[in-house]
């Protein structure tokens, strides 16, 4: 099992070396960083479904709230909307949220007076519709302002971006709680429904919140947590050296990042908080008659997958610099990180680690290797008369999501554990 | 009366039409879910390549030379159809089947649809590119018009051609499926072994042939389905893909596993997006002139802004899934 762990890893690591190669030194150093942070992604995903066996695929949404958050704190502070009157109006739309949540709670506490059955069914939806109204009045004036005459968004706070990361996990904690506590009775596949509904509803939201998030206008340019490019250059660094050592210095942080976390989840999944996960994944029936309380252990599973997407999601987007909500897809944002886990190994810390950084490459790699692919033919068949292939370009970036598909089917149907799966123990295993 | 008119043109047929795209889907998915437990989220690509099939079909007959008075894409319909449900047959010969095989969860069957979808997806936009394509190239798209000037109205009744089709294959499908499923041997077995598969199978009921009538039949439909709204709108690599999630959503709150409660929820959905985006000021812009002054009905009065639409889908679908996680008819449990 090791020999074929480190069998595997080292050839990821020739294969690094050959793209490195052939693509050149700032391409790859780029592509390592985000590699990086979907190493972390996946590794959210292997604790909420190989260790929990929750069906997330609301992948996207925490990607996003990473994102915002990022952007949220680390962007340079707005003076025009902070002069404004728009704060006083967001405190009011803020104040009128409060007060439709106490309506519909108090709704919710209706039976203590007597009212039951049908009768708080038809409070309830009236309490909800009243809070809705109310608090569409008034955060519908208050964004029109914002996005007129307040400055056009609120801004950011202009904080250290490693404080946006960890932004982005509380921020993708507290919406995974809210979402956890609404869906994880659900068996599933519904879970798996239910979940990219919610990713959709959460990707809708950020798109067209235009005061908050500046929507389709995106936001640019994200600070980095280490020095830029530019600070070399300013110090009289060529280009292409610059964006090496730039890229290499971002690549250690998210490394530091990355080896902290896979040490804290190590630890976890080996003692009794493991144990009792695996227990619960495997029979939760069983692990319940136990005195394991599994609702709240599944919550608990979820928020803390949900955290790691959200940090990953946050130094996704403060890496490439620019937020934006419309460049978000359920296939490169939920599926992706799916095979990943799959393809590497649900379970296993480091099958979802390798799983990650191979299907990054194979990803990025799969386009340029098509368009190569396809001059090829094209050239053949120009040759034999047959004409050449029309648009190679646009042609070959839909190949992407194709050798995806065709990923997860041969890992499906050959090594449906993963090429790094899951290791069990046994204190009696004999083997 | 104008704004009646408006309200049936805004509201009425564009809701119907909606919900009939949804309800079509929805019968596919609940289907299959009901015979095999599992999610299939690859449908949307079963619409979509049978669009596409239609689409081919449609030119090479307009190359031929072939014309005829109803729209070319819906004359290849049964045709494309056909290929539609091979395809369907194919796919799950090709993927599914092997998993089954190995007695693998319906969770596995799901992952594996996800990869039948990116694989299905990546081979339409390589071979379609990623632009959009139209059936009324060559022939017009006929529009009806019906004065309703004779009630007092400034606007006609605004229907396309396209549209009329639909709602009566739709109403044709549907009752065609109703009789199958309770008048033929072949559906009561579906039926029976949506019920319970194992004792199905002991009573003698060949199961293997209700699983591959299942996937003609989702693919036939999922072919129709996708064929009817290109035929509406455009045809687009990931057509169908922007609207799986409020066709799951119809076939859950409706109740899966329910074929008749995939109708009523693709039905429901329909409406509920298309009244909640509508402007209800448009409708009661008379009562402007009795109401007083301070009581003035806004220019906008709609329930959720337009870019919302689709989330209107997904709030539904939490919601059935926290109060009644059955759906309307009771389906399979959660």
């Amino acid at each position: 099992m090791i020999q074929r762990s480190l069998a595997l890893f080292g050839g990821l690591f020739v294969l690094i070396l050959v793209i490195g190669w052939v693509m050149g030194l700032p391409f790859t150093s780029s592509r390592l960083v985000e590699a990086a942070a979907y190493a972390l992604i996946a590794l959210g995903l292997n604790i909420q479904w190989g260790y929990g066996g929750l069906f997330n695929f609301g992948i996207m949404g925490f990607l996003m709230l990473g994102g915002a958050a990022v952007t949220f704190i680390s962007f340079p502070v707005n003076p025009e909307f902070w002069g404004s009157d728009g704060p006083m109006m967001l405190g009011r739309a803020l104040f009128a949220f409060a007060v439709g949540a106490l309506i519909v709670l108090a709704a919710r506490q209706a039976h203590r007076i007597g009212i039951t059955g049908k009768w708080k069914g038809a409070l309830t939806v009236l309490a909800w519709f009243c809070a809705y109204v109310l608090y569409r009045s008034q955060l519908d004036p208050a964004a029109a302002y914002i996005e007129s005459a307040g400055g056009g968004w609120v801004g950011g706070l202009g904080a250290h971006p490693v404080l946006g990361w960890l932004f982005g996990g509380v921020l993708a904690a507290g919406i995974a709680y809210i979402v956890g506590k609404i869906c994880l009775g659900l068996r599933t596949d519904y879970l798996a429904i239910a979940t990219i509904g919610i990713s959709e509803i959460i990707r809708a939201l950020i798109k067209n919140m235009d005061w908050l998030t500046r929507g389709t206008l995106t936001v640019s340019p994200i600070p980095w947590p280490t020095p830029l490019p530019q600070d070399y250059q300013a110090g009289g660094m060529d280009i292409a050296a610059s964006l090496i050592a730039a890229r290499a210095g971002y690549l250690v942080l998210a490394l530091v990042v990355l080896a902290i976390v896979m040490w804290l989840i190590s630890r976890a999944y080996s003692g009794p908080w493991g144990r009792m996960m695996r227990a619960i994944r495997d029979n939760h029936v069983a692990a319940s008659s136990m005195g394991k309380n599994v609702t709240s252990r599944q919550l608990e599973i979820f928020v803390f997958g949900s955290v790691l997407m959200g940090i990953g999601g946050a130094m996704l987007v403060s890496f490439v610099q620019i937020f934006d909500p419309s460049s978000y897809q359920p296939i490169n944002h939920t599926f992706l990180i799916w095979v990943m886990v799959i393809v590497g190994g649900a379970g296993n810390n480091w099958g979802a680690l390798f799983g990650a950084v191979l299907l990054w490459l194979v990803w990025v790699v799969s386009e340029p290797l098509s368009k190569a692919v396809f001059d090829f033919v094209s050239y053949w068949s120009t040759n034999a008369g047959w004409g050449a292939i029309p648009e190679i370009e646009a042609r070959s970036a839909q190949m992407r999501v194709f050798v995806l598909g065709m990923a997860i089917t041969i890992a499906l149907r050959f090594a449906p554990k993963g090429l790094i799966p899951e290791v069990v123990k046994r204190e009696d295993a004999r083997s | 009366m104008t704004e009646i008119i408006f309200f049936i043109n805004q509201v009425v047929i564009s809701g119907l039409v909606l919900g009939c795209i949804y309800a079509l889907g929805a019968i596919g998915i609940t289907l299959i879910f009901g015979i095999l437990r599992f999610a299939h989220f690859a449908h949307s690509e079963l619409m979509t390549g049978g669009a596409f099939i239609a689409f081919l079909l449609a030119s090479a007959f307009a190359a031929w030379g072939i014309a005829t008075p109803i729209p070319t894409g819906f004359v290849v319909l049964p045709l494309a159809m056909v290929l539609a449900a091979i395809l369907a047959l194919g796919i799950d010969k090709g993927f599914y089947a092997p998993l089954r095989k190995r007695g693998a969860k319906p969770v596995t069957l799901l992952i594996a649809s996800i990869g039948v979808t990116l694989m299905i997806q990546g081979l339409i936009r390589l071979f379609f590119g990623a632009g959009s394509y139209s059936f009324f190239e060559n022939e017009p798209k006929e529009i009806f018009r019906i004065d309703t000037s004779a009630i007092g109205s400034t606007r006609p009744l605004v229907i396309t051609e396209p549209q009329v089709l639909m709602i009566v294959v739709t109403l044709v499908s549907v009752i065609a499926l109703h009789f199958f499923l309770t008048r033929s041997r072949l559906g009561k077995a579906m039926r029976a072994m949506a019920d319970n598969a194992d004792l199905a199978q002991v009573s003698g009921i060949n199961t293997a042939l209700v699983v591959r009538v299942t996937w003609v039949i989702a693919g036939a439909l999922a072919c129709m389905a996708g064929t009817m709204l290109a035929l509406d709108v455009t045809l687009k690599p990931d057509l169908a893909f922007n609207i799986i999630l409020p066709i799951f959503a119809a076939a859950i709150v409706g109740g899966l596993g329910q074929a008749y409660g995939a109708i009523a929820g693709g039905l429901l959905i329909g409406f509920a997006e298309t009244l909640a985006v509508f402007n209800w000021t448009m409708l009661f812009r008379p009562l402007n002139a009795i109401l007083p002054d301070w009581l003035q009905l806004p220019a906008q009065l709609a329930l959720v802004p337009t870019e919302y639409k689709l989330t209107v889908a997904f709030v539904i679908l939490v919601v059935t899934l926290l109060v009644r996680p059955t759906g309307i008819f009771k389906g399979a449990s959660s």
